[in-house]
């Protein structure tokens, strides 16, 4: 039952969120600062995990090559559609929920409680139009390139690793990099990403938006948004995937 | 002049308002007083439309505000100026951002215009060249002030001060309740203040409302307050000894 309710509460805030702004001038600006915000403040930990990971999934292929059958090239194949199909979109997806859903939550949550949203109601703002709007529009436009440069790290730590461990040569992985190489997967994560970055930031926006109580009550919203965010990515990625991959 | 008419309100089934009618006067400072938990707070977010009534209207110079949508409440709202009882500034903006948001929000006005009124603003609140501190940096009396200079930023009918008081050492509190009162004479504004300190009630109590167990139990003004039979505004204003005394000596002077 107060899952229903949730989901209507959450519909109807939707519907504020996504109206004509009072002000393009005041929405552009508040635009490219939470570009930095969400986007361009996450290029670290997605640039740092992306390089580990890409190596990791490359070792743990080479380890795994007993078979003398299967082609050297196989480690970039795997490597890549790994990274392209599941690891960069939906992983690194999950640990956006983690950094910028809590941002978001916290953000909007203390907004709330210290009465400043309440200041915005009574100036005659939309609050919701002015706070969230410009965060989900920066999520579904830079979470695209965070996903396409986590991509492009992780197959480079992929051949960084290799050529550590000496375990095969660059013309090898370059060649599995490319083998049968799908454009469609590109769109297919590419897709995923935008869903993920609007369900990250307007989850995490309810949850802050709503928020009731004090201090407490707004580290307990964050704690929410992460987690529901995060559940909200794998069923999407789920219902994604069926439509997209299989139909 | 803004009007409350037989306004009822309740939260998950516990009535807090019951049956409240007042108006509250133009150009004059309004109070609204009564205990902690009496339902001050709940009237004066209704008034605002931050609580919605289950019963009843509120009207802003004869323009009924519950009955109207979003859109038509935007416009009464812009001109609704509104002191927080924890100030509610911007943390991200500067003072001076935090006075100009409502003018970028709502006027044309150039950068150069935009500027002057909020140095007009800063300079009546006493804060002169405070434009760029951000409010962290500014001790409880100064947010305060910034607080009411961003609720007249833009020359609002109504203004509405939640426990401008709270929180502020006595001498600033005579500051800020000095220049409530003298803002709203020279704006001609219908301020409505919510309070439960005393200094303000004598200082600048013109039209007194007194809220007890969710009912309007009392009103008048500060000289009739002194005078006031009424034991439950006197077990509130006058609590204590030092108070009692100051009432016996305040109607010894009238005799």
């Amino acid at each position: 039952m107060k899952l229903l309710q949730n989901i209507g509460k959450y519909t109807l805030m939707l519907t504020m969120v996504f109206t004509k702004p009072k002000k393009w001038k005041i929405f552009f600006s508040r635009l490219i600062n939470e570009l930095d915000n969400i986007g361009i403040s996450s290029l670290p930990i997605v640039g740092l995990m992306s390089t580990f990971i890409g190596g990791v999934i490359a070792l743990q292929t080479a380890s795994n090559m007993s078979n003398p059958l299967l082609p050297k090239y196989t480690v970039g194949y795997i490597t890549q559609s790994s990274t392209i199909l599941e690891f960069s979109p939906t992983i690194i997806s999950l640990i956006l929920a983690g950094k910028v859903g809590s941002n978001v939550a916290s953000e909007i949550g203390t907004m709330r409680v210290t009465e400043q949203i309440d200041a915005l109601e009574i100036m005659g703002v939309n609050s919701l139009n002015h706070l969230v709007l410009p965060k989900v529009m920066a999520a579904i436009l830079f979470f695209p390139i965070l996903i396409v440069f986590s991509m492009a790290l992780s197959m480079l730590g992929g051949w960084m690793s290799l050529m550590i461990s000496d375990l095969t040569t660059t013309e090898t992985y370059v060649l599995g990099l490319r083998a049968f190489f799908n454009p469609f997967h590109i769109t297919y994560a590419l897709t995923k990403t935008v869903v993920f970055g609007f369900l990250i930031v307007s989850i995490s926006s309810f949850y802050g938006y709503y928020v009731k109580g004090g201090s407490i009550n707004v580290g307990l919203s964050s704690t929410q948004a992460v987690v529901s965010s995060s559940i909200a990515i794998l069923i999407a990625n789920f219902i994604l995937t069926q439509l997209l991959l299989l139909s | 002049m803004i009007e409350v008419k037989h306004v009822n309100k309740s939260f998950n089934g516990q009535q807090v308002l019951f049956d409240i009618n007042h108006q509250f006067e133009k150009g004059k400072v309004n109070l609204i007083i009564g205990q902690s938990g009496q339902g001050k707070s709940v009237l004066a977010k209704c008034m605002v439309g931050l609580y919605e009534v289950d019963e009843g209207q509120i009207l802003f110079d004869g323009r009924n505000f519950t009955d109207m949508e979003r859109f038509e409440r935007s416009q009464i709202r812009e001109e609704i100026g509104m002191l927080f009882q924890g100030v509610a500034l911007f943390d991200s903006l500067t003072v001076e951002e935090n006075i100009m948001f409502p003018l970028t929000m709502f006027t044309n006005m150039t950068k150069g215009e935009m500027q002057k009124r909020v140095d007009f603003c800063l300079d009546r609140v006493n804060l002169t060249g405070r434009n760029k501190l951000y409010p962290a940096e500014c001790s409880g009396g100064m947010q305060k002030r910034i607080g009411i200079a961003r609720a007249i930023s833009m020359n609002p009918k109504y203004l509405f001060c939640d426990e401008p008081n709270s929180g502020l050492d006595p001498k600033t509190s005579i500051v800020i309740d000095g220049l409530i009162k003298d803002i709203t004479a020279e704006f001609d504004m219908t301020t409505v203040v919510i309070t439960h300190d005393m200094n303000s009630v004598i200082e600048i109590g013109q039209n007194i409302i007194f809220i007890h167990q969710g009912k309007k139990w009392w009103s008048g003004d500060k000289d009739s307050i002194i005078t006031t039979d009424n034991p439950e505004i006197l077990s509130f204003v006058f609590a204590s000894e030092f108070m009692k005394e100051i009432r016996s000596i305040m109607q010894e002077k009238r005799r």
